[in-house]
């Protein structure tokens, strides 16, 4: 049998290393047990996102069940070898590496994928320290309380020729310092509890407004069939939690279906199906702008477009991330991207192949274009909005692709024109 | 505490000026006890846009300076306070509660003589206090 074709074999394998039973694992994945027996039985052809799940459920790698554990090897000895610069000459020689020395290989992968893991916490952690508004002033009030705590109490404590005026008076410090300090940690507690952890704050309306809207995968059938309207949408959607998110949503929901109005879904996906996901080929074929054939390709959830669309001040207003295109939460991305660059010349197209540095050198092809947004008034500066679309793209060589980050904080590259801070990557936290 | 009662040290204390531009006025009034108690004669000032004229007018021996404050950071007022000969050479002890390595190096940058994060203990200030006034009366 082809290696493909075991892959229900090593799923019930790896059940059973996880201690789990076949109905067990059939209820965590919404599916049947009879079902989940035939895929274990390699009777029944698996893929797309029930292996996705049955991967992320049994904490392996997806290529681990598809291909055997070999496979994932060497797929992360190969990762680790582009992401340290090794010669393609040294990196080709993986294989002799896992058959020789199988038991440092494994040790070096599981570091490679553990040091991945680390850095995206890091970047997640330093991220919100340095520009979540909300925890850094929260955990500012915090410490200076501590401080004024600590250095009275201390007075306090060693100074027993304090006069009883300035004894009470500390001791009044103290009784407001400390209500003080339990009122802001009850604070901050409500707001880290608001979330699930690192990957997910929900705290600010902008988390909300990603949270809904990767609930939603950034798609909303309903809304295009006319199903339903962008207030129905909102006033169902448990993640929308604040006025700001909710009022943000409706904004990007209105614009969906003026999108759809315009260029449905049916008609866009035929274009794309014979044109490919060429913007102006489709924006001639559709007889629609471009900015909006953006929107619209990276609507469509089997394209896996990421697009990002930002006002005249640089501000990110939509975030859909593509796989491996880091887009930062708070705070504000490269300058380098060609998203920026499109402001300062509205109306043009700029098509750039970019080289993202980061844990790796990550290629995408990226369509940016800016359009005056609002009305036109005698004597105003337009107002603008950029979008850029995401395109996954061979490896590309650094000769051709434009070097970007996702943001300062993050970046490896040094030098660079646009720093605007030091990069935790290269100085540390 | 440790100093008091040591004429040596509270000789040197005798008639050294010291500004505290703070602005959380329970730590301002804990610390203006502390360094009054050893002898020193401490000035308080609480906003950063008009600590620059203060420190000028007052011209006081070290400035112990929070790092957020209203009107103007204290990174932007040591800068400041470097760039001019007449304070150049001031012994600034910065105080804050962003403990990065990013704030550390920005203030290193920027020329600060000392720098601590809160919550610090009474005799960590004390003892930096001490330092930078007897290194810098030395030096002059």
């Amino acid at each position: 049998m082809a290696r493909e074709g075991m892959t229900g074999s090593r799923i019930r394998e790896r059940r059973s290393v996880a201690g789990l039973r076949q109905a067990d694992l059939a209820r965590m994945l919404g599916i049947s047990a009879s079902y989940l027996n035939l895929i274990e039985h390699n009777r029944r052809r698996i893929g797309g996102k029930l292996l996705l799940d049955i991967a992320r459920v049994l904490d392996v790698e997806p290529t681990m069940l598809t291909e055997g554990a070999e496979a994932a090897l060497m797929a992360t000895l190969r990762e680790a070898a582009t992401q340290a610069n090794l010669p393609a000459a040294e990196a080709e020689r993986a294989d002799e590496l896992a058959g020789r020395f199988p038991g440092w290989a494994e040790v070096l992968a599981a570091s490679h994928r553990r040091i991945a893991s680390l850095e995206r916490t890091v970047e997640t952690l330093s991220d919100r320290l340095t520009h979540d508004p909300h925890l850094a002033t929260s955990v500012h009030e915090l410490l200076t309380t501590a401080a004024a705590i600590r250095s009275t109490a201390a007075i306090l404590a060693e100074d027993p020729d304090l006069t009883q005026d300035w004894r009470d008076r500390f001791h009044g410090n103290l009784d407001q310092d400390s209500r003080r300090l339990a009122d802001s940690s009850r604070a901050l507690v409500q707001y880290l509890d608001e979330g699930q952890g690192v990957e997910d704050a929900g705290a600010s309306p902008q988390d909300e407004l990603e949270a809904f809207l990767t609930d939603h995968k950034f798609a909303f059938e309903t809304l295009e069939s006319g199903a339903d309207t962008p207030d129905s949408i909102v006033t169902k959607a448990t993640a929308l939690r604040s006025n700001a998110a909710r009022h943000m949503a409706r904004g990007i929901l209105q614009k969906v279906a003026e999108d759809a109005a315009q260029a449905p879904r049916a008609a866009v996906r035929r274009a794309v199906k014979e044109l490919g996901p060429d913007p102006v080929a489709l924006a001639r074929r559709l007889g629609v702008p471009v900015p909006m054939v953006l929107r619209r390709l990276a609507s469509l959830p089997e394209l896996n477009l990421g697009l990002v669309i930002c006002d005249r001040a640089g501000s990110l207003l939509f975030r859909k991330p593509a796989a491996g295109f880091v887009i930062p939460r708070f705070g504000s991305a490269c300058a380098l991207w060609p998203l920026f660059a499109a402001l300062a010349q509205p109306g043009r197209l700029i098509r750039t192949p970019v080289v993202q540095l980061g844990r790796g050198r990550a290629a995408f092809d990226c369509v940016a274009v800016a359009e005056t947004v609002g009305q036109p008034d005698y004597n105003s500066a337009p107002l603008l909005q950029a979008s850029m679309l995401v395109l996954p793209a061979a490896a590309a060589d650094s000769g051709e692709a434009l070097e970007v980050g996702a943001s300062c904080g993050v970046c490896p590259r040094e030098p660079c024109p646009g720093r605007r801070e030091p990069s935790i990557l290269t100085g540390g936290l | 505490m440790v100093w008091r009662g040591c004429a040596f040290w509270e000789e040197a204390a005798m008639g050294k000026q010291v500004l505290l531009v703070e602005d959380e006025m329970n730590i301002v009034e804990a610390i203006r006890f502390l360094l009054s108690r050893e002898g020193w004669d401490v000035d308080t000032h609480s906003d950063g846009a008009s600590a620059i004229d203060v420190i000028r007018d007052r011209k006081p021996d070290l400035v112990v300076l929070d790092v957020m404050l209203p009107g103007k950071s204290g990174f932007d007022i040591l800068e400041e306070l470097r760039g001019d000969d007449a304070t150049a050479d001031l012994p600034v002890l910065m105080l804050t509660a962003r403990g990065q390595s990013r704030d550390r190096e920005m203030a290193e940058k920027a020329g600060v003589s000392r720098f601590m994060t809160k919550p610090f203990s009474n005799t960590e200030v004390l003892t930096a206090v001490r330092d930078l006034l007897y290194v810098h009366g030395q030096r002059t």
